[in-house]
């Protein structure tokens, strides 16, 4: 079954048990604040912080760090220092931003370098591929770079970066 | 009102990085001096069609450790040199229906001096080809012998010697007349979003060479070092390998080794490093 299939068929159990269960919000139906904020969970399960610092550092998550300084991991080396430092990106931002950020920074920052991490929709790309094969991209398999839980347990690790 | 009070912050942390960390000179005191003996230049003043992007050139080897650059200042240590090395038997070999080999009708291989300086360039007949179009027309139309493939090991060896025959020579690719469609092309993809992660050569190459992303030191991206021997492939890399790398890099579907498109890729990137001299064969990690 294909991602996109699986959150239709979460879709229609909530609408089965009555809205009992919390259907993930898929890229296409995010409703925006202000432009550039996303007050409403994306996932419906609250983030992870711990789990969140993973994705955050891991190169086949995030890989946040390829990007950016975060001096409260000093244990992974080669951070770059190609964005701002996310140090006091919790005290600077609201969540709802900082999941906006997340989930597609070029809202707030057009023409940003940053990726568009929630977005499964291959039409908004340019000779789009599958993961890092450079061959082209599969209809079957392409979908947004973290999932709705990674982007809310990201989003809760940010929310601890207080200093700077 | 509040956001933009928080993105002018942002702003500002970039700017303090703009002017730290990126856009100078990486290694000011850096000389890259050949066997004690040949000086070439690895900076030079950008071509003026680049409009002030960039404010000066630089090539990939000032963006390289100490001990990978030091590998490019000795023959003997750089491993680039079997390559070429292997290559002047192949020029000697005769090979094909009409028994023939490239020092048959070129005689010495000295005679290429200036060759790949020029690379790509338009045929004949109006089409833009690299050194590797050149040298398999000769095979099948001159030697009656089979094509080499863009990657193989008789194409690594024979282009990496005729590209150390311009060594020290600066890049001189001609953009204008015929070339010039081709070279409109080439720039348009440089400056295109390609892939999932919408990256473009200029993403990393003009707008934040300089800067690390994560272990990497991002270079301008010049491609005056190729073919180039790189320590992670423990091989010679061509151009086209290196340009279909940089787009898998950003989730992209890449286009083939020799296809039109990086041909004209090559075009333009050369253009953009006009003046550097030709190192061929560099050494990067
Ligand atoms: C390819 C580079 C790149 C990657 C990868 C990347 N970012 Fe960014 N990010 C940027 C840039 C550049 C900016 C600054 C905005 C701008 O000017 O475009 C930014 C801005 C931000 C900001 C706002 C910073 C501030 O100080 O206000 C946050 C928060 C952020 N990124 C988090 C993340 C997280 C979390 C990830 C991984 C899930 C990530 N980024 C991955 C390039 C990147
Ligand atoms: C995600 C960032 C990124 C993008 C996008 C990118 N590159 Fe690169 N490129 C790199 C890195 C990292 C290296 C290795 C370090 C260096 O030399 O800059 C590199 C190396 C190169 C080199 C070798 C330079 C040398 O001296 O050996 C060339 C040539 C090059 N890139 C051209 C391109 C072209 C052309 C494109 C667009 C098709 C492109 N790059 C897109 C990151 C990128």
């Amino acid at each position: 079954m294909t991602r996109r299939s699986l959150s239709a068929a979460c879709a229609a159990t909530a609408v089965i048990w009555g809205g009992a269960t919390f259907a993930e919000i898929s890229p296409a139906d995010i409703v925006w604040e202000d432009e550039i904020a996303i007050p409403a969970s994306l996932s419906g399960t609250p983030g992870d912080p711990v789990a969140g610092a993973v994705t955050v550092s891991s190169r086949s998550a995030g890989n946040c760090l390829s990007c950016h300084q975060n001096t409260a991991m000093p244990e992974h080396d080669f951070q770059g220092n190609i964005g701002p430092s996310l140090d006091g990106s919790g005290a600077r931002w609201s969540e709802a931003e900082l999941r906006g950020i997340v989930a597609n920074a070029k809202r707030v920052f057009p023409e940003s370098m940053m990726p568009v991490f929630y977005n499964d929709n291959p039409e908004d790309y340019i000779r789009p591929g599958e993961a890092y094969t450079a061959r082209a991209y599969n209809p079957e398999t392409f979908s947004t770079l973290l999932t709705a839980q990674q982007v809310e347990d990201v989003v809760a690790y940010l929310m601890t970066l207080t200093d700077w | 009102m509040k956001t933009m009070t928080k993105l002018w912050a942002t702003v500002a942390i970039c700017g303090a990085m703009l002017s730290s960390t990126a856009f100078a000179d990486p290694h000011p005191d850096a000389e890259l001096i050949i066997e004690g003996e040949l000086h070439i230049a690895t900076r030079a003043e950008p071509p003026e069609h680049l409009g002030g992007v960039l404010p000066e050139i630089y090539s990939g080897w000032l963006f390289r450790t100490d001990e990978t650059r030091e590998l490019q200042m000795d023959d003997f240590d750089n491993p680039g040199m079997l390559f070429a090395e292997r290559g002047e038997d192949r020029w000697e070999l005769a090979e094909g229906t009409a028994n023939q080999s490239c020092a048959d009708c070129h005689g010495d291989v000295e005679s290429m001096a200036g060759v790949r300086a020029v690379m790509p360039k338009v045929n004949e007949n109006g089409e833009l080809w690299s050194m590797q179009n050149y040298i398999n027309n000769c095979r099948t139309e001159r030697m009656g012998a089979d094509a080499w493939g863009w990657n193989s090991e008789p194409m690594k060896d024979v282009t990496s010697l005729i590209s150390l025959q311009s060594r020290g020579m600066p890049v001189a690719v001609k953009i204008d007349g015929e070339a010039a469609e081709f070279w409109e092309k080439g720039r348009e993809m440089y400056y295109t979003r390609f892939g999932q992660l919408e990256l473009s050569c200029a993403n990393c190459h003009e707008d934040n060479w300089g800067r690390m992303i994560r272990a990497d030191h991002l270079s301008q991206g010049m491609s005056n070092g190729f073919p180039t021997y790189r320590l992670k492939n423990a091989s010679i890399v061509p151009l086209h390998q290196r340009f279909r790398g940089c787009i898998r890099d950003t989730r992209g579907e890449s286009f083939a080794e020799g296809s039109q498109e990086f041909r004209e890729l090559e075009l333009y990137v050369s253009s953009r490093g006009l003046g550097l001299p030709v190192e061929g064969i560099s050494v990067r990690q």
